[in-house]
């Protein structure tokens, strides 16, 4: 089993990313658990989702201590929360910025940096980076494909917002494969 | 069977709407919301052919229900916590009037201190209200139990409002695969609901009317009596559902590696899931420990408990709830009080924990530090008291 948080701020569609992950992630042929940290839904305030995958029925109901990956929606959480807190060598942790990511990183813990911040702006006119971040996760990880996110979304969303964030998935799903390979 | 992914409130409305209730009567309440919303949405969207009725509370939403259940109407509503203590009235009237209904309990603590979070307090403190309780596991349960539930609710042995109980959150706000029966296969299962009485203008009854002391006895008498005969009905419609399916429910306690177990964990709800991941996990370490999970807690399984712990040596409850004050030095559960009636008699140790009370997470590392503790006869106990808070 693996498992998945990611961290974000109310309002940056954290949940929903981990839901259509999870939704991608199912259609791929996994047995998947998605599921917020609950109560705290104020914008602007941290939040953390969670999405774990199986090859079987995904019975245990605990949250996620030792995530095998991690996603950072926005940098600036990191001096109030330690995102990197449980993960274990071998662990990749993806972080939407613009600089490098150099303190705090466990041993063996790859990060991978990426400006969803500025794909989100160039595609959909707004800094949500949730569906930027898959199309990051799916390059990083290889846990879901793109084409079953490109699915996820359409089921989610319609018309030009459905197109506007598989674009945006894309933009970042082809940055991250470049450099995912190269470092 | 089809899978599908989708959040447990999500699942559990649909559910709803393949039971095809005539009258639905809710007031939103965290975590049930979801679940209310959708429903709204759906009959809005005129995929179910029903009244929605918009209410101030939740002592107006049953009070609707059971309107409509008396005019013989099949009627649905959910709630948890707080709500369902503002209903504590008209669930015992429900009860007592002998009008079946499903309500959803998405289960969450009470206050006060105020707790959004999960236990099973809210639905423990109406056990004594007359309405069958069943609890779910997981988000497939919780969807296939609606379908049983009105079974057993409107069965002319029962005739019983019933709770379908799941874990808030835990299993509400969780997004994993249900397999959603079709609305065809639901009515191949569920017949409409044909009342035994009704209100009806051309044949006058009265309902709910006051009992003297020479009668009140005896409608206790037969309620008590249609909780018993439940017990047969759960196994019935459970084992039929399962023909049908292929998801066998006829077992209102289910048994995990329980073979040759000489340690057994009884609890109830989602708990078990990871209990279930503990046990393999200690199984594999040589420990012979096995879970009884209690799915139908109302009417309580006596005897099949009894069965199933027959052969263990120590027996530790996980209790999501208390029962503040009983026990004498030391604290108890509601679980463990009716388990250690059940078997009284026996010489098997039954050790309480009360656990993950107001949301606070169970990891596997806990029930396996329940096993130990038990092994230890260290139990009748909180377990993870933050003692440096206190």
């Amino acid at each position: 089993m693996q498992e998945l948080r990611i961290h974000g701020r109310g309002g940056q569609g954290s949940v929903t990313a981990a839901e259509l992950i999870a939704v991608a992630a199912f259609e791929g042929g996994k047995y998947v658990q998605a599921f917020p940290a609950f109560g705290v839904e104020r914008r602007g305030a941290p939040v953390q989702a969670f999405v774990r995958f199986s090859d079987h029925p995904v019975r245990l109901r605990s949250q996620v201590y030792t995530p095998d990956f991690v996603i950072v929606q926005d940098s600036s959480l990191i001096q109030d929360v330690d995102v990197f807190k449980g993960m274990q060598p071998g662990g990749i942790a993806i972080i939407n910025t613009e600089r490098p990511i150099e303190q705090g990183v466990p041993e063996g813990v790859r990060v991978l940096t990426i400006d969803a911040t500025t794909i989100a702006l160039e595609t959909l006119g707004l800094p949500i980076t949730n569906t930027a971040l898959m199309g990051a996760f799916a390059a990083a990880t290889g846990m879901v494909s793109f084409e079953t996110l490109v699915d996820a979304l359409r089921h989610r969303f319609s018309g030009l917002l459905a197109e506007k964030n598989i674009e945006t998935t894309r933009r970042a799903f082809e940055e991250m494969k470049v450099k995912a390979g190269a470092s | 069977m089809a899978l599908e992914i989708m959040e447990g409130s999500i699942a559990i409305a649909q559910a709803v709407r393949r039971c095809r209730p005539q009258v639905v009567s809710a007031y939103p309440i965290t975590p049930q919301t979801h679940i209310v919303e959708s429903l709204a949405e759906i009959v809005a969207n005129g995929e179910l052919a029903a009244d929605y009725i918009t209410v101030e509370s939740e002592f107006s939403a049953l009070s609707a229900c059971v309107g409509a259940v008396a005019t013989g109407a099949r009627a649905y509503s959910a709630t948890t916590s707080q709500g369902l203590a503002l209903m504590f009235e008209v669930c015992f009237n429900m009860a007592g009037m002998r009008l079946p209904l499903v309500m959803t309990i998405a289960n969450r603590a009470l206050g006060a201190p105020l707790s959004i979070w999960n236990d099973q307090q809210d639905s423990i403190a109406l056990r004594d209200a007359g309405w069958l309780q069943l609890y779910a596991e997981d988000n497939q349960e919780a969807v296939d139990l609606h379908y049983i539930g009105y079974r057993v609710a409107e069965d002319h042995r029962v005739l019983l409002p019933t709770m379908v109980c799941f874990d808030g959150f835990i299993l509400s706000h969780t997004y994993e695969p249900v397999d959603m029966l079709s609305q065809e296969e639901v009515d191949a299962y569920l017949p409409p609901f044909v009342p035994k009485y009704r209100l009806d203008a051309a044949n006058p009854v009265s309902m709910g009317m006051y009992a003297t002391p020479d009668y009140y006895l005896e409608f206790r008498y037969e309620n008590d009596q249609a909780q018993k005969r439940a017990l047969e009905v759960v196994r019935e419609a459970g084992r039929e559902f399962g023909k049908l399916f292929g998801r066998d429910y006829s077992d209102l306690v289910e048994s995990y590696r329980m073979e040759d177990a000489e340690t057994a964990i009884v609890a109830m709800g989602s708990i078990c899931g990871t209990t279930k991941d503990a046990i393999d996990e200690m199984r594999a370490e040589g420990k012979k420990v096995g879970l009884v999970r209690i799915r139908c807690f109302r009417p309580f399984p006596a005897e099949d408990l009894k069965a199933a712990l027959a052969n263990v040596s120590r027996i530790a409850v996980l209790d999501k709830n208390i029962s503040l004050g009983a026990g004498g030095a030391t604290p108890r559960g509601a679980v463990a009080l009716e388990l250690k009636d059940a078997l009284y008699g026996t010489s098997t140790p039954v050790l309480d924990y009360i656990i993950a009370l107001g949301g606070r997470d169970v990891r596997i590392e806990d029930i396996k530090n329940v096993v130990a503790a038990c092994e230890a006869g260290d139990g009748d106990r909180f377990y993870g008291l933050r003692t440096e808070v206190l």
